[in-house]
């Protein structure tokens, strides 16, 4: 089976072909969307036929790498287009080919009737394709095609609704802000090949020959550069501070993009390859730091801003911001399983928060609709009391939502207290550990406290629709629903795969699942042991409560806030009206980057067309056809059209060149 | 050969009135007349010159130089002709489009 593996990203890329260039022809959208769902479903069975043969394979044989082709030989360079299959990549091929085949079916019916029905499916297949071959690549070269890739259709799918100016903003903005990634990206690339090749005679690029390498590589000095252009990179792809601010804009796309591309796969592509290359990123401490306080602030920061916001989907984005900081946390304090854990459980609450809210937007955009109404559909003060209408949708949105806000016994609280512990008892920060933890608890506050002030706005309450409208709300037809209720169930049973051992009612198989993958990066890990504290299972128990009561209070300040009493919203914004426009404006981050980054180029730009490319380029250029022009208009008299001039010249020429020779 | 001069004397005085008609005639015809008139002037000193020195190369050239008067002469007419049939005139002041 593992050498079926090609299989897996040519499915989509066959789904890609037939949709996008016989997709117009086609016009019938069950065909289309059948296609479409179909070769990622197709995709789906292979993987988990991989899956079921790994599960039977002892932990030292699960790592296989096949060779499609040799793709590019040259003296010493050496790059094959090659598929890697680990039991990390087997996750993640899971989770997108898993994922995706239900957000495939769910937009089959969210995007019923939309122009252009056939490019939507054509791009998430290529999609599928592209983030395939990010995870399976064997080499940095192959990831790097799915690298930009999963960018190009991310490009695409904003800018969906292409006529909408916002949308083609929104969509210049998630590329260009990638770009400044990917270029960081390709530095790591560039400074890991060259050290090993001019150091050790090691010239490539290849996961598996790297890691067998990497005990060469020192601790800090070129790692750390390499590994923070990787970071660099990943905070492009992954939304995390300063590039994040891509991914809220990103909401102009329709909702099953936001669910498949913006939460559960392609943002976290930097997860993965900081887990892909972890054995490179433990020997900087340096780079270690950098991506937990990072990873941390982004978490705190984003969820600052996710209270604040009106727009249901600029919650959800804010919240996906603030989880990846988490796996970014994760990563940093070297927890590595913790963070692919919790990549996956957020893939399948958050899908399912994402599908729920674009069932929520589909319901009111058709109620709005009926009575001729330009409220916006997405605004959740539009919204309230939708419980009732809408019973499939609020029970699995209520479920994700407590999944996210980490309530025991649903999959997030698994991942994320996993996080948190680690966050503490890691042996990297030594004394930054406790405000790590502390920063990621009380980002946890607020990630229950804007969950659940969604979850209250939108589903509790009294509707805040005319009553016309109300009555044309109604539950979304089955194939928006089965994919929420298959994803709500992973949200809740996702996580008993990965039970912390301290529970002990099942072994943390996830973890175990992943330790070949980073055996080796806990073992340089390790080297800074001395560091770590050795905290009891008093404190890790305690620690547990903590972060359990601190979800219950930010929920308990959500529920006072948004049901209880419902004046105290606009209360507290005209006590601190400047922190409620500063958070409601998303700290003017935006403002900043414009100020900053876009007005200086813009205006470098305008120096250098209207100076120097009309100035002095256009002026070079037409300088030298004016000077052209300027001796023609006064040699082109010479050409009088009689022909007695022409003679006449012609036996002038001849005498006084035979008058040169005689006269010498 | 002691009257070598008068020959040439002869060649020059053809070659100058060849050279004036060309330069004063309007009539392309007359105007063609005289080159004709200046390549014979010039085959007449190849001729003397060549019985002068006693070498035959100076004939030999005369004989190039009427085959290729001949086909001068032969598109020289042809151009004239279709001149004639576009403008009725074979005047070259009416040959004067190609200026600026």
């Amino acid at each position: 089976m593992f050498d079926k593996v090609w299989l897996i990203p040519l499915f989509p890329l066959i789904g890609f072909l037939i949709n996008g260039l016989f997709g117009k022809k086609i016009k019938n959208e069950t065909v289309i969307g059948g296609i479409g769902t179909l070769m990622i479903f197709l995709s789906f069975l292979v993987s988990c036929g991989i899956l079921m043969q790994m599960i039977g394979l002892p932990p030292e044989q699960r790592v296989f790498e096949k060779v499609l082709f040799p793709w590019i030989h040259s003296g010493n360079f050496k790059a094959d287009m090659a598929f890697l299959v680990d039991p990390l990549s087997v996750i993640m091929i899971m989770i997108i080919t898993g994922v995706g085949s239900l957000i495939h079916l769910y937009s089959i019916g969210y995007m019923h009737g939309e122009e252009g029905f056939y490019r939507f499916f054509a791009y998430l297949n290529l999609f599928c394709m592209s983030m395939l071959l990010l995870v399976l690549g064997s080499n940095m070269l192959v990831m790097f095609i799915g690298w930009e890739g999963v960018g190009l259709c991310s490009y695409l799918l904003i800018g969906y609704y292409f006529h909408k100016k916002s949308a083609g903003d929104a969509a210049k903005k998630a590329f260009v802000m990638n770009r400044v990634g990917d270029f960081g990206f390709l530095i790591g690339l560039f400074t890991l090949y060259w050290w090993f090749g001019s150091n050790h005679n090691i010239w490539t690029v290849n996961f598996t020959e790297i890691k067998a390498a990497s005990h060469l590589l020192p601790y800090g000095g070129v790692v750390t550069f390499a590994s923070l252009c990787f970071f660099v990179g990943a905070t492009g792809k992954s939304a995390q501070i300063p590039l994040f601010t891509w991914l809220p804009d990103a909401m102009e796309g329709p909702t099953p993009v936001s669910a498949l591309i913006h939460a559960a796969t392609m943002v976290t592509a930097g997860v993965y390859m900081i887990g892909r290359m972890s054995f490179v990123f433990v020997k900087s401490p340096e780079t270690m730091m950098v991506i937990a306080v990072v990873g941390a602030a982004t978490a705190i920061f984003a969820a600052t801003i996710g209270t604040a916001q009106n727009d249901i989907k600029r919650v959800l984005a804010y919240s996906t911001v603030s989880q990846l900081g988490f796996m970014f946390l994760a990563m940093g304090v070297g927890a590595f399983s913790a963070g692919i854990f919790h990549l996956m459980t957020h893939a399948f609450f958050k899908a399912c928060l994402f599908l729920g809210s674009g069932s929520v937007i589909h319901a009111m955009h058709h109620a709005l609709h009926k009575v001729h109404s330009n409220d916006d559909a997405q605004d959740m003060r539009n919204m309230g009391g939708l419980r009732k209408a809408m019973p499939i949708t609020f029970l699995t949105f209520l479920v994700s939502t407590i999944a996210i806000s980490g309530i025991p016994g649903f999959s997030g609280f698994f991942s994320k207290d996993e996080i948190l512990w680690m966050s503490f008892a890691n042996a990297y920060h030594g004394d930054l550990n406790i405000v790590l933890w502390g920063i990621g608890a009380i980002a946890a506050c607020f990630t229950a406290f804007y969950m659940f002030r969604l979850v209250f706005m939108t589903f509790f309450g009294e509707s805040r629709l005319s009553p016309k409208a109300k009555d044309h709300l109604h539950e979304s037809p089955l194939t928006i629903t089965i994919p929420l209720m298959v994803l709500g169930f992973l949200a809740v049973v996702g996580g008993y795969i990965g039970m912390p051992k301290l529970m002990g009612m099942l072994p943390n198989y996830f973890e175990h699942w992943l330790d070949p993958v980073f055996e080796l990066a806990n073992e340089y890990g390790s080297k800074y042991a001395h560091h770590g504290a050795h905290p009891s299972h008093a404190i890790e128990w305690g620690l547990m409560g903590l972060s359990v009561v601190i979800a219950l209070v930010g929920i308990a300040i959500a529920f006072t806030m948004y049901v209880k009493r419902t004046e105290l919203p606009g209360k507290f914004v005209a006590t601190f009206p400047t922190l409620h426009r500063a958070v409601y404006n998303k700290w003017y981050i935006d403002e900043i980057y414009d100020y900053v980054f876009v007005n200086p180029c813009k205006a470098a730009g305008q120096f250098l067309w209207k100076g120097f490319d009309v100035l002095v380029i256009d002026g070079v250029v037409n300088g030298v056809a004016n000077v052209v022009m300027g001796f023609s208009g006064i040699f082109r008299y010479m050409q009088s059209g009689y022909v007695y001039n022409y003679a006449f010249t012609m036996a002038l020429g001849v005498v006084v060149m035979l008058g040169y020779y005689v006269f010498k | 050969m002691e009257n070598l001069n008068s020959y040439l004397i002869v060649s020059a005085i053809l070659f100058a009135i060849g050279t004036i008609g060309v330069l004063t005639r309007r009539n392309a015809i007359v105007i063609f007349m005289c080159i004709e008139l200046m390549l014979n002037a010039v085959n007449l000193t190849f001729i003397a010159l060549s019985r002068h020195l006693g070498n035959l190369d100076g004939q030999v050239f005369v004989i190039f130089i009427m085959t290729v008067a001949a086909a001068e002469a032969a598109v020289g007419l042809a151009l004239i002709i279709a001149f004639f049939n576009n403008k009725e005139s074979i005047d070259v002041e009416d040959v004067n489009i190609m200026k600026w």
